[in-house]
């Protein structure tokens, strides 16, 4: 079983050579970290950056230089700073390469569930409906249940929609399954998971064909 | 050359009333117009509908105005980070209107570009398309979003000139550019604001055209929400 860093590494290797590439808020975030340093990758934050870079150091913050999780960041030479409107004409109008985001709820369909719990959590899309509804690489970063236990990985989705047939890819704790017309299939298996803990992890239909190999986080 | 220069932040302000609706750029506080907002809490204006991405945090930004009840409507993306505004929102006395966030800068582009609405992705499918007029363009479906309108536009730059022209900062520059010209009346307070012929035409953002009113902002604290460091190793 891998922890929320270990998810974040097996994504990483997700991202290739000349990517411009979203981070959601979470898991994603972490992504940046295992990025191989051989490729060239530009970071957005769709509050109006590309080519974000590391934190600052202690004594270099800047209040005007911040991400989408309104975190103090830098820039990294190449970067560049752009307004709100452009920064989603970048995201609709599909020039960012992968986009990788977190979610309460996946449907073996491919629509995701991630902004609003009704009665419990309103804090609003943000960037979120526009990047799932525009984005074609879409790879959602999660564990594959939620804290009570039950399955994140459904048939269909309860709580209010993000986007509609939109995942790609799932990367969980467990698994690395890929949403197809048949429901998630099973790509990948975490180290020292089984099909069959896999299998009663997710609630959707679960396409296992031949031998499951083990994910590669090295 | 016109001439958009106002004394300060009153005179800037003059015109607005109670129930009008404001736009007002900054991403969580990053960019917003703080002297605008500090003035709307002195005069008091009460009934306001606030078009802004977020709604600050208790005690900074458009919190001040929801902490005095001057809040009756939110028009935004994301709302967290504020205690008082779930309060009011939960309870039903605020109106809240979630939505996506590119949309929501496009509305505002929209409104400054002479577009009365236009279809977008976002949203379809969801509760935010509910009651919209939905059509589909080669093969995937797409929603009708109006354009915002608003009276007036409360925008923050770095630099701005006396003829209105604006550059602004870093990622401060978020939802301002699209904010200029989208409301009857826009209003630049800038961090500095200088003499025409004092910016170089090729790196102004905004030009002038877009703003009615420019001034100097008497002091920006420019709180930082999530102050993240790395240590030098």
């Amino acid at each position: 079983m891998l922890d929320k860093n270990g998810i974040a590494k097996r994504i990483a290797k997700e991202v290739k050579d000349g990517y411009y590439v979203n981070l959601g808020i979470g898991i994603p975030t972490l992504v940046a970290n295992f990025v191989r340093d051989d490729i060239s990758v530009e970071f957005q934050s769709e509050n109006g950056v590309l080519g974000m870079g590391p934190f600052p150091f202690e004594g270099e913050e800047d209040a005007d230089i911040i991400n989408a999780g309104k975190q103090t960041i830098t820039t990294l030479p190449g970067a560049s700073f752009f307004d709100s409107s452009l920064s989603f004409g970048m995201i609709r109008g599909q020039h960012v390469d992968l986009t990788i985001l977190g979610a309460m709820e996946v449907a073996e369909n491919g629509d995701i569930a991630n902004w609003k719990i009704p009665g419990k959590m309103v804090k609003g899309m943000g960037g979120a409906m526009d990047l799932v509804a525009s984005a074609e690489n879409i790879i959602v970063a999660m564990m594959h249940t939620n804290r009570a236990g039950k399955s994140k990985l459904l048939k269909r989705c309860t709580l209010p929609l993000t986007g509609v047939g939109c995942v790609t890819k799932i990367v969980t704790n467990l698994a690395v399954l890929e949403v197809t017309s048949k429901g998630f299939k099973l790509l990948e298996k975490a180290p020292g998971v089984s099909v069959k803990e896999i299998q009663e992890a997710t609630e959707g239909n679960l396409v296992v064909e031949g031998e499951i190999p083990e994910m590669d986080i090295s | 050359m016109i001439k958009k220069t106002v004394a300060d932040v009153a005179e800037a302000l003059k015109g607005v009333e109670d129930g009008m609706t404001f736009m007002l750029g900054g991403f969580g506080l990053c960019g917003i117009p703080e002297n605008a907002i500090d003035e709307l809490v002195r005069l008091g204006i009460k009934d306001i509908t606030c078009i802004s991405n977020n709604a600050g945090v208790d005690d900074f930004g458009l919190g001040l105005l929801l902490q005095k009840h001057q809040i009756k409507k939110m028009i935004s993306s994301y709302v967290g980070e504020n205690d008082e505004f779930e309060r009011q929102m939960l309870s039903g006395e605020l109106d809240v209107e979630l939505t996506p966030q590119g949309t929501l800068a496009e509305k505002c582009r929209a409104a400054q570009a002479g577009f009365p609405a236009f279809y977008t992705p976002a949203g379809y499918g969801t509760e935010v398309a509910e009651g919209k007029e939905t059509r589909e363009f080669d093969g995937k479906m797409y929603v009708l979003e109006p354009a915002f309108k608003a009276d007036f536009a409360f925008v923050k730059a770095w630099k701005g000139d006396e003829a209105g022209n604006l550059i602004f900062k870093g990622t401060a520059r978020n939802f301002n550019p699209s904010m200029c010209g989208a409301a009857t009346i826009t209003v630049a307070e800038v961090e500095e604001l200088l003499p025409a012929g004092s910016l170089d035409p090729n790196e102004i953002h905004i030009p002038g055209i877009f703003v009615q009113r420019i001034f100097q902002g008497k002091s920006f604290e420019k709180r930082i929400e999530q102050r993240t460091v790395r240590q030098k190793s």
